[in-house]
């Protein structure tokens, strides 16, 4: 055993010697990862978090611009409380080389789970990289085409109105209560696995509405199956331009679902730069800026102190809508 | 003939020198992934996704599902040669191609592997091209009720899959489905079973844990007790003459592939199911048609042909409702989706329209991969079969470190590796007192599946449980279902009554 | 056999209660106009593991099945040292994993396992002890881009990371 060990540590090592040898005089440069950027996805394979990752994971590889590769990490478990209560763990051993894709449960997730003992406060904020946009959406076959006709409709069927969603007292239930309450329905709503599956629903008539983001309806709308009502937006979006934003109709409500990047608590504020610099680069690429115009996203590339005044301020908010639905 | 004339032009793009060449390269690559325990379609796909920007579109596209293939090809190698199904899309390959394997006939159940294989992807890619559109809409109209109903069949198909002991395989089967729901309870949004608040559990129990557990470590332990360390794995030749016997010996099985080809394409299609139950139910199917099922678990040919069959037949299937809908039917056309999304295509209803060239090119490349796997797998059996010749004391630590490296890489998170060892003593442990095991894995994989629809049945239906029978697809279907799971009790009461009147 | 037969039922039982509590964590019975809570589904199994227990109890006292008929001890002497030098060995590989990672424990363990239990010549054990990691390291680290735990080694591969990645 000592042996096999003493010989691959001498390889290893000698391998090591001579790499650093070749290597000495470029050393004096700004902070650069010394070894693979663990990418943590705080969602699902094939959701929209995953692939908005995987796309940032793309930009930077086909054009180089980082000297190691990002390793993505796909950490959904417990609504992203395994993927939270990783980089923490992370911030204690390996701050610089751990860096993850969030979206609204980084805040949620603390808030229902303060047993995790988790505070974003804390954590280190790289990049917000867009603001994912949500609709009204129903079946073009029940015939409704405003908003007028779709309260009349819900509140005829009451209970058994199915507003099918993603997730349990996540952004979609959030966006229900809302309905509920603004234009005094009683939708029922039924938690699916992914925003894929509850934009099946819909297309096939097992729900009757939806929250959909536009990425996850844009194959249905495309061949008329189904029909946006209203945004969640400031104003129209450019794709929709017959969907009225809630506020035109009276309603002072808008959502947005972050596409953030986040580092570990206590990243050294080198390698804070270096990402921040790097992501900036991902934001302003040619492939990122049609991406989101092709999916209608929202906000603008936000940083560091910028960022973290964003987190908070959207904390609190999630804060007052979750005590509200008795969730706290 | 409009669709051949698709078809044709679809070849010439297929058959450019950079797409063909990324179909073979996908291919092998995806062949050693699916080999690999612990790696599968989902993960290869996912993890060469970014490489494909290099080339065009198209070209990424096929190289992708070249992978897809290639991995589905290669989950029946480690199933037969290691008996660790490579993926859960195997599962079924390993009841027959392991007991194979041992006996000394692994070349018999490679080749039938990689012909079933070629043959379901055959059929249901020639499906896929008949009727792509038409069979989309029916894939919609498949709700929670009949997602339940068919893993309600499921179940039903390989009940009486193993063991004779009635207690312990009904405790096989619950433990599986109370380890499936582990993690996050989806419709209250609560953490369940999160044991001894480890946030490993967090994430559940992969079905993979369980299985590499299972059949890596658990019958690692379990042969070198039985062969008292000494034997070599097994001693499977191959020659040209051999080929031809086993070829004969195929050919009377062609009706176990058509229908397994066929119920593998269908529930491919079908959202949320995938290849892995399409799989497992042929299995069920073929042993429950059989003239002699009391072979199936013994080493019997063609119940290695079923699953095969039906899982190239599924991922085939699969892709029909992600390209002309934009629903992944599996885990792995959900990234492939999410490819195509970053490639600037929009799947849904209109891409037959608007797309024509992609998707003509990517059906003929789905030919061409086909063609090219049956090829390279053939090829490569002499390799495999020269490493199962290895000395078992060479060959076990082996598999030992693949299970933990294949433990570790699909989560990359050593909670997962040391559940696994747990799984594999106990699993050893249990396995001495006649507990079959194969119940509580597919458990594990159809459990994630079945809990949710049933519950959301329910709450859609307002808690009326009749939804299962009355609405016209689930109805029928769970009939189907509960008779099947109630004809081997009858039968049993029947025999037991006989006995008494013997006596 | 015939007493680990009733033991493995007991400690089964007993795990089955336990799940049971568990699963009471969240509501188990049925909620009127949405089915069953969040626990019912784990409950309820767990409950019919239980029966099963029973069951094979009782087939135990009535020795009904195989095993509980059996005279053979549950492990004899062989299968209880293979049990503990090859079970052991896994155990200790997945520890060390911690410490020195991936690429210290797979050769150590091989080591281990060819030359101490296999009885392979040092030459054959060698080659495959260094050969493994080499060609884990090219498929996962560098191909697959997934990143294998080094442990304590991690530095050494550095330089490594800086050839290849």
């Amino acid at each position: 055993m000592s042996i096999a060990r003493r010989g691959m540590l001498a390889l290893v090592g000698a391998l090591g010697i001579g790499a650093v040898a070749a290597s000495a005089p470029g050393v004096a440069q700004a902070w650069e990862p010394q070894k693979p950027v663990e990418f943590v996805i705080m969602a699902g394979q094939g959701g929209g978090a995953d692939k908005m990752a995987r796309l940032m994971q793309t930009v930077i590889e086909k054009n180089g611009w980082s000297s190691k590769p990002l390793t993505p990490i796909n950490k959904p478990g417990g609504s992203g409380a395994e993927a939270l209560v990783h980089l923490k763990t992370k911030g204690g051993s390996d701050p610089d080389h751990t860096i993850m894709v969030t979206l609204n449960s980084f805040y949620t997730t603390p808030l229902r789970q303060p047993g995790l003992g988790v505070d974003i406060a804390t954590f280190t904020p790289i990049a917000r990289m867009a603001e994912d946009t949500f609709l009204l959406w129903v079946h073009k076959d029940s015939g409704i085409t405003n908003i007028e006709e779709f309260v009349v409709a819900a509140k005829e069927a009451g209970n058994d109105w199915v507003m099918a969603g993603t997730g349990k007292l996540q952004e979609d239930q959030l966006l229900t209560d809302f309905l509920n309450a603004a234009y005094g329905l009683n939708m029922k709503y039924v938690p699916y696995k992914g925003g894929g599956k509850v934009a099946k629903q819909l297309a096939g008539q097992h729900a009757n509405s939806t929250v959909n983001n536009p990425s996850e309806q844009e194959g249905f709308y495309a061949s008329g199956d189904t029909v946006p009502l209203a945004a969640f937006t400031p104003d129209r979006l450019e794709l929709f331009p017959d969907a009225p934003t809630f506020r035109e109709l009276g309603q002072d409500f808008v959502y947005f679902m972050q596409r953030s990047v986040v580092g570990a608590p206590g990243m050294s504020d080198e390698a804070a730069a270096y990402y921040r610099e790097l992501f900036q680069k991902v934001y302003e690429s040619e492939d990122w800026q049609a991406y989101r115009k092709k999916k209608s996203l929202y906000g603008d590339f936000l940083s560091d102190q910028a960022l973290m005044d964003y987190w908070m301020t959207e904390r609190e908010i999630h804060k007052a809508m979750l005590s509200e639905m008795g969730a706290l | 003939m409009e669709i051949l004339q698709h078809l044709s032009d679809g070849f010439l793009i297929a058959l450019q020198p950079l797409n063909l060449g990324v179909v073979i390269l996908g291919v092998v690559v995806g062949l050693f992934i699916g080999a690999m325990p612990g790696l599968g379609s989902v993960n290869g796909v996912a993890i060469l996704l970014p490489m494909t920007f290099l080339v065009p579109p198209t070209a990424a596209i096929m190289f992708l599902a070249a992978i897809y293939y290639g991995a589905m090809y290669g989950g029946a190698i480690s199933s037969i040669m290691l008996g660790i199904p490579g993926a859960s899309t195997a599962v079924a390959t390993t009841f027959d191609g392991r007991p194979l394997a041992i006996k000394g006939q692994a070349d018999k159940a490679l080749t039938a592997a990689a012909l079933a294989s070629f043959f379901g992807g055959t059929l249901s890619i020639m499906l896929f091209t008949g009727f792509a559109p038409a069979l989309a809409t029916i894939a919609l109209d498949f709700g929670d009720p009949e997602i339940f109903a068919l893993m309600l069949l499921a179940f039903a198909t390989f009940i009486g899959l193993s063991g004779d002991d009635i207690p312990k395989t009904i405790f096989s089967i619950c433990i599986g489905l109370v380890f499936s729901a582990v993690g996050l309870d989806i419709m209250s949004g609560e953490p369940r079973l999160i044991f001894f608040d480890i946030i490993g559990f967090m994430h559940g129990i992969n079905f993979l844990v369980l299985a590499i557990g299972i059949y890596g470590i658990g019958e690692m332990l379990w042969t070198i007790e039985i062969t008292r360390g000494e034997s070599s794995m097994s001693k499977a030749v191959i020659t040209v003459e051999r080929i031809l016997v086993n070829l004969k010996e195929l050919l009377k099985t062609w009706k176990t592939g058509v229908m397994s080809s066929v119920l593998g394409f269908f529930v491919g299609i079908l959202p949320a199911a995938g290849a892995t139950p399409g799989s497992l139910m042929a299995y069920g199917v073929a042993k429950m048609t059989s003239r002699n099922p009391e072979d199936f678990g013994k080493g019997e040919i063609a119940g290695v042909v079923a699953p095969e069959a039906a899982n190239n037949a599924a991922s085939t299937g699969s892709m029909l409702p992600m390209l002309t809908l934009g629903i992944p039917g599996s885990p792995t056309t959900a990234i492939l989706l999410g490819g195509m999304v970053i490639w600037g295509l929009v799947p849904g209803p209109r891409l037959f329209i608007d797309e024509t060239e992609f998707v003509w090119g990517l059906i003929a490349s789905l030919y061409a991969a086909n063609f090219f796997a049956v090829v390279i797998n053939i090829l490569f059996i002499p390799l495999f079969l020269w490493m199962l010749k290895m000395p078992f004391t060479v060959l076990a630590p082996i598999i030992f470190v693949l299970s933990l490296v294949g433990g570790y890489a699909p989560t990359q998170d050593m909670h997962d590796v040391w559940l696994m060892l747990m799984f594999g003593v106990g699993g050893y442990l249990m396995r001495k007192l006649d507990y079959p095991l194969a119940p509580a894995v597919l458990a594990i994989v159809l459990g994630p599946i079945a809990e949710p629809a049933l519950r959301q049945s329910l709450l859609i239906a307002n808690g009326d449980a009749s939804v299962f029978v009355t609405r016209p697809i689930a109805g029928p279907i769970t009939i189907v279902a509960l008779v099947l799971l109630v004809l081997p009790l009858l039968k049993l009461i029947r025999d037991r009554v006989w006995k008494r009147k013997l006596l | 056999m015939r007493r680990a037969e009733i033991v493995t039922a007991v400690l089964m039982a007993a795990f089955s209660i336990y799940l049971m509590w568990k699963s009471a964590e969240l509501p188990v019975g049925w909620i009127p106009d949405e089915g069953p809570g969040g626990g019912a589904f784990s409950f309820w199994l767990s409950a019919m593991m239980l029966v099963c227990c029973v069951w094979i109890a009782i087939n135990w006292v009535r020795r009904a099945s195989p095993p509980s008929r059996s005279d053979a001890p549950f492990m004899d002497s062989f299968a209880r040292n293979k049990f503990v030098l090859v079970g052991g060995g896994v155990t200790a590989m997945i520890g060390l994993v911690h410490f020195v990672g991936m690429y210290g424990a797979i050769p150590a363990f091989l080591v281990y396992y060819l030359r101490f239990l296999g009885r392979h010549s040092w030459l054959t054990t060698l080659a495959i002890a260094l050969g493994a990691p080499v060609v884990t390291f090219f498929f996962f680290d560098v191909a697959l881009r997934i990143v294998l735990p080094k442990g304590y080694l991690e530095p050494l591969f550095y330089p490594l990371y800086d050839i290849f990645l």
